[in-house]
């Protein structure tokens, strides 16, 4: 009987001990906001996103201002943004840590797409248009900069076991669309193709299906939340494919080149890697042009700091 | 201490009144607590679910098959996942309760006292373990081994989709483990309260000792094992993370050896990125579920009642 008590009262230590941590990982998330910079890529977003909408709203009375005021050396004012979702990360980050730095100066971005964040910053509404693709020719001639901050690669990965070390793009479109479902069909083992992917909404799968212009036409076996679950699918599975960001490549899976190109930073510098897009900040005229508060943020952009975050939501620096 | 006790003792009535008062305005505080927490959800859950039905349409939510939130033409139908929720319930219910029953029969009655001082301490911890943890374990563990059979069965199909041991079966698997401890402690609970007076009866005309368990004990304590299921229901429609892990999360028709996605799985997984009319249907789906949870809760209700009638 007393020794039933023991283990009763051990049970309830242990339960105490798991709600307890349950609750302070509740409280983590609120935090998460300051250590964003930290955080790798994944979590880091949807933080973010609610810190800056919540000041969008007094960003948008000033914006007003925005052109005026450029003698004044002490940066200040505000910078407007438009354009990509799928740079939603990427200039949140930015933002924050921006208005982090120079307290005068309010940043807001809105995410209404890549063509219409051009068109903004082409009829003068926005200071700067977030496009996610390079700009077109009749884009560039009616005036709009590109200007390259960062370039999102995309690795695909596969089980090291796996004997298929190149696929064609059209094999790869072959596979995700559901029509090859043997690796041996691709020059690998006899070995049913595990199709994982991440879930709708990814900032990863939008771009992996718009490159291959496949989207929602993937046939997922596995659909998950995280960079890292899809990682660990793959490596534990034999005959799994993914994809994932490039940057949290590492040695548990094997990475696919793609039409002869191996997914390295340096080939898709070269452009020679083809699941790789440009996030191209668009200004109107050249940067030099542009207000002071908005080309301080081009000199924070290729400052240390600013090579820094950019890489810590999972993009490359271009040269 | 000892001020407090001379007050309750000996002390003025007025200061009895006083700490009677202030106990009685704590108590209902509360309670209210709860009352208020139920009811601020419930509004919170439908102020929120409800827009996106009206947006959709309540028929391509519940009824449509295609389930595709961030397509140009996005589709948001969840039938698939609805289906797999009472599928994979229903199948987690079909193993879990027999095993769990036939536990509380071994404890309550089969037992010699020492096993039973082992097994029963196991069984209230395997009720403290976090669900992540069975999750963890399913991933590592039955999904490698699901994949195997999967290979060994379907090889050859032109037709089935590979899916890495990640399918229906290894989440009913992980729940069906995880409800074992509701099923078991209730039923052992229910089984213990069956008066002696009955089981005496059934031995002394005679009946063998099993004979007795099937034919009078678990009879006699029905609404508790009903009790049990119902519960056992309610965990494992309600739980998320450990399927997570294990079953996929694609949306696909619930056959065993697919990647399902779950009601609550399919909050879970897309929440985060999610915007617009895409996170307005996932509270659309929290709903469903709420209306679940809500459902089972009234049959429990209605069972206790029965069953307290019975006992009269």
């Amino acid at each position: 009987m007393k020794k039933n008590r023991v283990t009763k009262m051990m049970a309830l230590v242990g339960v105490t001990a798991l709600m307890l941590g349950s609750l302070s990982g509740c409280g983590n998330t609120d935090s998460t906001v300051q250590t964003t910079q930290q955080e790798p890529a994944e979590t880091a977003g949807a933080d973010i996103a609610a810190e800056t909408t919540d000041s969008f709203a007094e960003a948008a009375e000033d914006a007003g201002q925005t052109a005026g005021d450029t003698a004044d050396k002490t940066v200040s004012g505000t910078i407007t943004m438009a354009g990509s979702t799928s740079m939603e990360k990427l200039a949140n980050a930015v933002a924050e840590s921006f208005m982090a730095k120079y307290p005068d100066v309010t940043v807001t971005a809105e995410f209404t797409g890549s063509s219409a964040g051009v068109e903004a910053v082409l009829n003068g509404s926005v200071d700067i248009g977030n496009s996610s693709r390079n700009l077109k020719g009749e884009e560039k001639t009616s005036g709009a900069v590109e200007n390259i901050v960062a370039i999102d690669g995309i690795a695909v990965i596969t089980d090291k076991e796996n004997k298929a070390a190149d696929l064609t793009t059209e094999e790869l479109v072959g596979i995700y669309t559901g029509e090859i479902k043997n690796w041996s069909e691709v020059g690998g083992n006899d070995e049913a193709i595990v199709v994982v992917g991440r879930e709708a909404g990814s900032g990863t799968r939008g771009a992996f299906e718009e490159l291959l212009e496949i989207e929602d036409a993937c046939a997922y076996a596995n659909e998950l939340d995280s960079t890292g679950a899809v990682m660990a699918k793959v490596a534990s599975t034999p005959g799994a494919i993914g994809y994932v960001s490039l940057d949290v490549l590492d040695d548990t899976v094997a990475a696919l080149s793609l039409d002869g190109v191996a997914a390295t930073e340096d080939n898709i510098k070269a452009g020679t890697y083809s699941l790789c897009r440009p996030f191209v900040m668009a200004t109107n005229g050249e940067i030099s042009a542009q207000s002071d508060a908005v080309q301080e943020l081009f000199a924070y952009l290729q400052s240390d700091e600013g090579k820094d975050l950019i890489k810590t939501v999972g993009l490359i620096i271009p040269d | 201490m000892s001020k407090n006790n001379k007050n309750s003792l000996t002390g003025s009535t007025l200061q009895v009144q006083i700490v009677e008062l202030i106990a009685q305005i704590i108590f209902t505080i509360c309670a209210f607590f709860a009352v208020l927490a139920v009811i601020s959800i419930t509004l919170y859950m439908i102020a929120n679910g409800t827009p996106a039905v009206f947006q959709v349409g309540i028929k391509d939510i519940l009824f449509s098959t295609v389930w595709k939130p961030t397509a140009s033409e996005p589709s948001f139908g969840i039938l698939y996942v609805i289906l797999t929720s009472v599928v994979g319930t229903v199948m987690a219910i079909v193993l879990g309760v027999p095993m769990g029953l036939l536990t509380a029969v071994f404890l309550a009655e089969v037992a010699p006292k020492r096993l039973a001082a082992v097994v029963k301490p196991a069984v209230e911890l395997l009720a403290g373990i976090p669900s992540v943890i069975y999750g963890l374990l399913g991933l590592m563990i039955l999904n490698p081994l699901m994949y195997r059979w999967e290979k060994a069965l379907f090889q050859g199909s032109e037709t089935h989709q590979f899916t890495g041991g990640a399918n229906l079966i290894s989440a009913v698997l992980v729940l069906a483990i995880m409800i074992l401890p509701t099923v078991i402690n209730i039923s052992e609970s229910a089984l213990k309260a069956v008066s002696p007076e009955l089981k005496a009866s059934s031995l002394a005309l005679g009946a063998s000792h099993i004979q007795t368990i099937f034919r009078v004990m678990i009879p006699a304590a029905k609404s508790g094992i009903m009790t049990a299921i119902v519960l056992g229901v309610g965990r494992a429609i309600g739980e998320a993370m450990a399927i997570s892990l294990v079953s996929g999360s694609s949306v696909n028709l619930p056959l065993p050896f697919n990647s399902v996605r779950f009601l609550t799985t399919a909050i879970v997984s897309e929440m985060g990125y999610a915007s617009g009319l895409h996170r307005q249907v996932l509270f659309t789906i929290g709903l469903v579920l709420f209306i679940f949870i809500m459902l089972i809760n009234i049959v429990l209700n209605s069972i206790l009642k029965k069953g307290e009638k019975g006992n009269d």
